[in-house]
């Protein structure tokens, strides 16, 4: 990302949720395309971005479709002629689009996507938790998780580059609410952005198809190419993280130095974590936490250089099991698992001391639900 | 436009079609899963000499959409054509209805062959009534949705019928089309040989038939509502010929006089209606 | 990147030599032929050019269907068993 010279180091200070704080990012990023189907809890993120194009402060097509699987479908086919495209989601928005989310993948073709992390039913559940993002992490996108709308904000925008320069959709993970709703200062930093590039695009006059019917090998290696792209893009995201935002790559230590103890957690929630952990650590407790910014991909160097006292809380199941839990142990290291907050339950504070707590203490069954 | 040596069955009306697209200039054509899938051509190989966006069943016409809004954005003259069957008009139905209402610019094909092709001959929504499929063995119990009627009601820039019988009507009303902007739409009638269970080279002769019998009806829309010169006769009942002549097809083969006539009237029926909004 | 996997390039016989499916050749009498242009048009396969006294077929790509018999209105084309 061209930031030199760019940034405006003293951006202005605005107090925004972490819908409005990606808003202003896409904003700053400029896209051509815009489509989106609303769906609680991200809607204010595309009425803030219809209003912003309404008004003309932003120069974009926003194109109003029936669903989400349109709005996959039809930021799939501008990005197909050589658009900047963006479409915001949530729950059952996410899995209403799940099939395209495979082909834009598979086409390699950059694109930006936010999510406001919820719950998916049944029962119906408009709150939070990680289902929704977690079901991506088959499909070959690149899956970021923010902590706070600053942080929000500074993905978004690195979502725009680290895309077009790998040639990978970017998902951009925040929690329903906590985040999507709550109101923090974000500095606003106005970034140019490098111009739209990519692997290829369709055009008249051009005699070639793209991703016709095949057979033999040829499914195989494009899926081995993308995964193998997909590792390789550790590095451009930490790169384009260290030239803008730093927020620490694919992932945040904290208190982990000295550490004995490991908490695995990604998404909003860790803020109240971490407040737990620091009152482990007045009381003298080693603990600290591995924030797992990405998940895709997998942040598998940090996971190795943990302590051997490791507990992974998840906000996603797959079965008994945590989802984050089972891609942490496949890391050969072992791990204790919590599945919490399912729905949007508030775990606090508190809770989080008293689990950490029983952790330290050896207490904990290998897996346990924080019900 | 389509290369000679593609794989579409002997006598497929959709490779006739495919022909035709050389009267829209600049074409980007997408395709979702069908029997075009399969004649456009196996990976790594293409039979189109225009480019192809290969997209899932449901996502046509929304892909089409983003392809159309993006060339406009870019500065790029294309007509994006969303080539679909009755199939994907179908499971896409919501994605159609949305592209027209909004007016996109962009040209929606559709090769209706009353069934779903490519998967081996099951029912759609543009089934004929009583026809056999491997999915109404005994005949389809539902009359067959009028797609082009529905468009209409979106009051889409243009909507037009054509058959794979009538070529030169066929083509010009793609020329139509492509002198036109928005959102314009053609269904396509398009006999199948071994979906219908005919001889091969019966497809032109059947889809005549369909028209002359006034099973098909050839019409356009571009804020009013005509019938087409090639089929306007048929109109008037007396200048069909008898729809036992159209039924001659193995899917047609085990009705009674007494279903014939019913099948007939539910034909008047369709006339009526139609042209209630010419 | 290597973009082989998913794009396709513009080809004659993707299918192969399709005229080795035909069990039926369309052979024409160039003394009926009235160049009426009818075959060339509904050819499904596109083999049928304008050339010689009537029409030229391509019998690499026919696939030997029949239409361009059904749409003669001379009868100046008739199938032979191959």
């Amino acid at each position: 990302m061209r930031t030199e010279g760019n940034r405006n180091d003293s951006g202005i200070k605005k107090l925004l949720t972490s819908n409005e704080a990606i808003a202003e990012a896409v904003r700053i990023a400029k896209p051509d395309v815009i489509a989106a189907y609303p769906i609680t809890p991200q809607s204010p993120i595309v009425e803030r971005l219809a209003e912003m194009v309404g008004s003309g402060e932003l120069d974009a097509s926003f194109v109003r479709v029936e669903s989400e699987h349109s709005a996959m479908a039809v930021i799939h086919g501008a990005a197909t002629a050589g658009a900047r495209v963006f479409t915001a989601t949530s729950s059952h928005g996410l899995a209403y689009m799940f099939e395209m989310c495979w082909w834009i993948a598979g086409s390699r073709l950059p694109a930006v996507m936010a999510v406001a992390t919820r719950s998916i039913g049944a029962p119906w559940n408009i709150h939070g938790d990680h289902t929704d993002i977690m079901s991506l992490r088959d499909t070959g996108w690149i899956i970021g998780m923010a902590e706070s709308a600053q942080e929000a904000f500074d993905m978004t925008l690195q979502a725009f580059a680290v895309s077009e320069e790998v040639n990978i959709p970017f998902a951009v993970g925040i929690d329903a609410f906590t985040m999507s709703h709550t109101a923090e200062v974000v500095e606003i930093r106005d970034v140019r952005l490098p111009e739209r590039r990519q692997a290829y695009r369709i055009l008249p006059g051009m005699e070639v198809a793209v991703n016709a019917v095949t057979v033999g090998d040829a499914r195989m290696r494009a899926r081995y190419d993308l995964a193998v792209d997909l590792e390789k893009s550790a590095e451009v995201i930490e790169r384009t993280d260290n030239e803008f935002g730093s927020h620490g790559g694919l992932v945040e230590k904290y208190r982990l130095e000295d550490a004995e103890y490991a908490v695995v957690m990604a998404g909003g929630w860790c803020g109240d974590a971490k407040d737990a952990i620091d009152m482990l650590r007045d009381e003298g407790v080693k603990i600290g936490m591995l924030r797992l910014r990405f998940i895709r991909p997998f942040p598998e160097k940090a996971v190795k250089g943990l302590p051997s006292e490791i507990l992974v809380v998840d906000r996603a199941n797959t079965g008994i099991r945590g989802i984050l839990g089972i891609e942490t142990s496949s890391c050969g290291v072992e791990v204790e698992n919590v599945v919490a907050g399912l729905g949007g339950l508030d775990v606090d504070v508190d809770n989080f001391y008293r689990l950490f707590r029983k952790f330290v203490d050896g207490k904990l069954e290998k897996v346990e639900w924080l019900i | 436009m389509i290369l000679p040596g593609n794989a579409s069955c002997q006598g497929c009306p959709i490779s006739i079609v495919m022909r035709c697209l050389d009267e829209i200039s600049n074409p980007v054509l997408a395709i979702p899963a069908s029997c075009s899938t399969v004649i456009a051509g196996l990976h790594p190989k293409s039979a189109m000499k225009v480019p192809v966006v290969h997209v899932p069943f449901p996502s046509t016409l929304a892909v089409a959409a983003g392809l159309s809004e993006a060339y406009k954005r870019l500065g790029v003259k294309a007509n994006v054509v969303a080539w679909i069957g009755d199939g994907a008009a179908d499971i896409g139905f919501a994605a159609l209805s949305a592209s027209a209402a909004r007016k996109d610019d962009l040209i929606t094909i559709v090769v209706d062959n009353e069934a779903y092709m490519n998967t081996g001959t099951q029912a759609s929504l543009s089934t004929f009534w009583k026809a056999k499929t491997t999915t109404s063995p005994t005949g389809k119990t539902e009359e067959r949705r009028n797609l082009a009627l529905i468009m209409l009601a979106h009051k889409a820039d243009y909507v037009a019928t054509a058959s794979v019988g009538y070529i030169k009507d066929l083509r010009r009303k793609f020329r139509r089309a492509e002198e036109m902007k928005g959102f314009r739409f053609l269904q396509i009638h398009t006999p199948c040989p071994p979906g219908w269970k005919f001889p091969s080279e019966k497809t032109v002769e059947v889809a005549r038939k369909a028209v002359m019998s006034g099973a098909w009806i050839l019409w356009e829309y571009d804020g009013k509502l005509r019938l087409s010169k090639a089929g306007e006769k048929y109109a008037l009942k007396e200048n069909r010929i008898p729809l036992e002549d159209y039924l001659k097809q193995g899917r047609f083969s085990h009705l009674s006089d007494e279903e014939i006539r019913e099948l007939e009237q539910k034909i008047d029926e369709d006339w009526e209606l139609l042209l209630r909004f010419s | 990147m290597d973009l082989s996997p998913i794009i396709s390039k513009a080809t004659v016989a993707s299918a192969g030599e399709t005229g080795s499916w035909r069990n039926y050749r369309p052979a024409v009498t160039a003394d009926l032929c009235s160049k009426c242009g009818n075959c060339i048009l509904y050819c499904p396969e596109g083999v049928i050019s304008e050339g010689g006294d009537s029409v030229e077929i391509d019998y690499r790509f026919c696939k030997g269907c029949g239409v361009c018999k059904e749409v003669c209105e001379q009868r100046a084309i008739e199938m032979i068993p191959e």
